[in-house]
């Protein structure tokens, strides 16, 4: 049974409407990631979980009970926001003790939770401090901890690791989800970062101009995209276009190549219709991988060192295909304009629905 | 190498002596009571006047209570505003700058008419009521600093994002202002309170139309009757505002944690061996 559940919610400012009809059903102690550009109502939807917008329609609720038209501060949510909102007149103690003394919580309790908490983050050194004499990183781990104190029912983080630098965001993302995983809380994790969405998350949801395109895991969600949307959204595709030349054993016609390829994705193939056949980088290889793979003519156009990957530029008749590989010491790099052969396998190639 | 702005520097000398020739004339004068010494002689006298301390007292009085009103009034409007009706502030903005358009006077003579002696709230006919209505007048006065002063000080933090934060964390509206919105534009209100103060402390106009025992109207009966002693109050109430707008920069300056001082290293006396 669902912890958090938004049932049909949909919010509209004035005539533009930004979530509709919205549907999802949250685990508890399940980490949930909203994906999405800007504008896609992720964070609209959130605020709506938190209080801080009342839908327009549609239902929300938390263990059961009806959260809908309840205030933001009765609602037991702890949130982290990208710009840390920490209280800059108090310093890391009183920022951690803020929810807990509002509880009523007596001063010794207080003061071991936020000992425990401050330890939690391993900052318990710079309780003194206030947030202008800390780095980002250091505020963004303070706020997860005030969020944390009164043990709320949810948590809510909203682009809490946009703000920092690259180091700092891959280092804390991991804590998040350390910590999550210890303490069990129902996470929901707002951010545009496809990375940090598929890297700890329990689930994705996609979200396309206020509605939810995919829901499902990160690897359903990056090798299974259901929509052109989540999967020109998630990673980078080579889009090419096939005739179905047999729908009932899913017989296309690649660049007059016959393929077969094991499943269409959900989508309904019709005989002689043209169809979006998509790769991504990493299923093409230079060399063929098992017997019945697809070969298709190019000319290398650009070689890229990105470290443990080398990215390639193919020009295959009169487009170009992103090619990944992992670097290996022995592999000897053709040239560029150079003829070479690229090859997939049929099971790896998706078939979009428009 | 770079040129000596000398255009730019004459300016400034010139403005300068624009400001301190006068002040320094008006010192000068204020030493001269006693012929043929300089002296502080007329400060002597001016604080040996009882009427000097009793409209001193009452005027600082006033412009404090009056601060505390015109933060009471303004925080939360300004909060309110910036928080849900972003849309209407160039209208309070306007609001707030009436007391600068319409001239004092006006402002007394509407409080004459409408709580005069057949009024339904008769405050002119005591002196209590018009100590309030002397003290509405000055928080008037002040909303234009005041209002600008503490809507600075909250678009210098993000009030939203910290209502949010503190609602999230079972803050009510009422704890959220107190506990987090007030303390952050506390310097802002300190900033405001400075000014309404220097401002309100001489106030000449209500007070003395209203009939107040206040500073001001002392000032110009002094200024009426006698020759240094005007000269002296002139050069106090300089150092009055001097010391607000220094106390207005330290406040304003001042980040949570830090000293309003600083430290002074304490001395141990270190033991000599013979």
């Amino acid at each position: 049974m669902s912890f958090l559940t938004l049932e049909k919610v949909s919010k509209s400012f004035g005539t533009n409407t930004v979530v509709k009809e919205f549907n999802l059903g949250v685990r508890k102690g399940e980490f949930v990631s909203f994906l999405g550009p800007s504008g896609c109502g992720k964070t609209t939807v959130l605020r709506m979980v938190a209080g801080f917008e009342t839908p327009t329609a549609g239902a929300i609720t938390i263990d059961g009970q009806d959260v809908t038209r309840l205030p933001a501060n009765k609602r037991r949510i702890g949130m982290v926001f990208q710009a840390y909102a920490l209280f800059p007149n108090m310093n890391v103690y009183d920022n951690v003790a803020f929810g807990l003394k509002i509880s009523g919580m007596d001063k010794s309790a207080i003061d071991r939770r936020v000992k425990d908490m401050l330890d939690m983050i391993a900052l318990g050194h710079l309780a003194d401090r206030y947030p202008y004499q800390m780095s980002g990183g250091q505020q963004q781990r303070v706020a997860l901890a005030r969020a944390l104190a009164p043990q709320p029912q949810v948590l809510l983080l909203d682009e809490p690791l946009s703000a920092l630098d690259a180091k700092i965001r891959v280092s804390l993302r991991e804590d998040i989800r350390n910590i999550q995983r210890e303490l069990g809380i129902t996470t929901v994790f707002v951010t545009h970062d496809q990375e940090e969405a598929l890297s700890i998350s329990d689930r994705v949801i996609v979200m396309n101009k206020g509605r939810a395109d995919q829901i499902g895991t990160p690897a359903e969600i990056y090798n299974r995209p259901k929509t052109r949307f989540v999967a020109e959204f998630v990673g980078t595709l080579n889009m090419f276009e096939a005739r179905v030349t047999d729908a009932s054993t899913n017989r296309l016609s690649l660049a007059g190549r016959d393929i077969a390829v094991p499943s269409t994705n959900g989508a309904a193939l019709t005989n002689g219709e043209t169809i979006t056949l998509a790769l991504r980088p990493e299923a093409l290889f230079m060399q063929e991988q098992q017997a019945g793979d697809i070969a298709l003519e190019g000319r290398v156009q650009h070689f890229g060192f990105h470290g443990s990957i080398i990215r390639a530029k193919v020009a295959v008749n009169d487009q170009t295909i992103c090619v990944d590989m992992f670097n290996q010491a022995n592999f000897t790099m053709p040239n560029v304009g150079e003829n070479i052969r690229l090859y997939f396998s049929p099971a790896d190639a998706l078939v979009l629905a428009a | 190498m770079k040129r000596f702005p000398a255009v730019s520097t004459l300016i400034v000398i010139v403005a300068a002596l624009y400001f301190l020739v006068p002040l320094y004339a008006t010192f000068d004068f204020s030493l001269r009571m006693e012929r043929g010494v300089l002296s502080f002689a007329a400060y002597r006298d001016v604080f040996q006047s009882d009427t000097f301390i009793a409209t001193l007292t009452f005027s600082a009085i006033a412009s404090l209570v009056a601060i505390v009103l015109g933060a009471l009034i303004i925080v939360p409007t300004a909060y309110w505003v910036r928080l849900k009706l972003p849309k209407v502030r160039p209208l309070v903005e306007f609001l707030t700058l009436l007391p600068l358009i319409i001239p004092p006077v006006v402002l007394v003579f509407g409080y004459m008419r409408i709580y005069g002696n057949d009024s339904f709230l008769p405050l002119t006919t005591t002196d209590p009521g018009t100590n309030v209505l002397l003290v509405i007048g000055y928080t008037i006065l002040s909303l234009p600093y005041m209002f600008r002063a503490v809507d600075n000080g909250m678009a210098a933090i993000d009030i939203a994002t910290l209502t949010e934060a503190a609602e999230s964390l079972g803050a009510s509206r009422m704890r959220t202002i107190r506990t987090v919105i007030f303390p952050n534009v506390r310097s802002a209100i300190m900033s405001g309170a400075f000014l309404t103060f220097s401002i309100s402390l001489g106030e000449f106009v209500m007070a003395s139309l209203l009939n107040r025992p206040a500073f001001g109207p002392y000032l110009v009966q002094m200024g009426q009757d006698y020759a240094y002693q005007p000269a002296a109050l002139a050069i106090m109430a300089f150092g009055v505002t001097w010391a607000s707008m220094a106390l207005m920069q330290l406040f304003a300056t001042r980040k949570p944690g830090q000293r309003l001082f600083p430290r002074i290293p304490s001395f141990t006396p270190r033991s000599v061996k013979p």
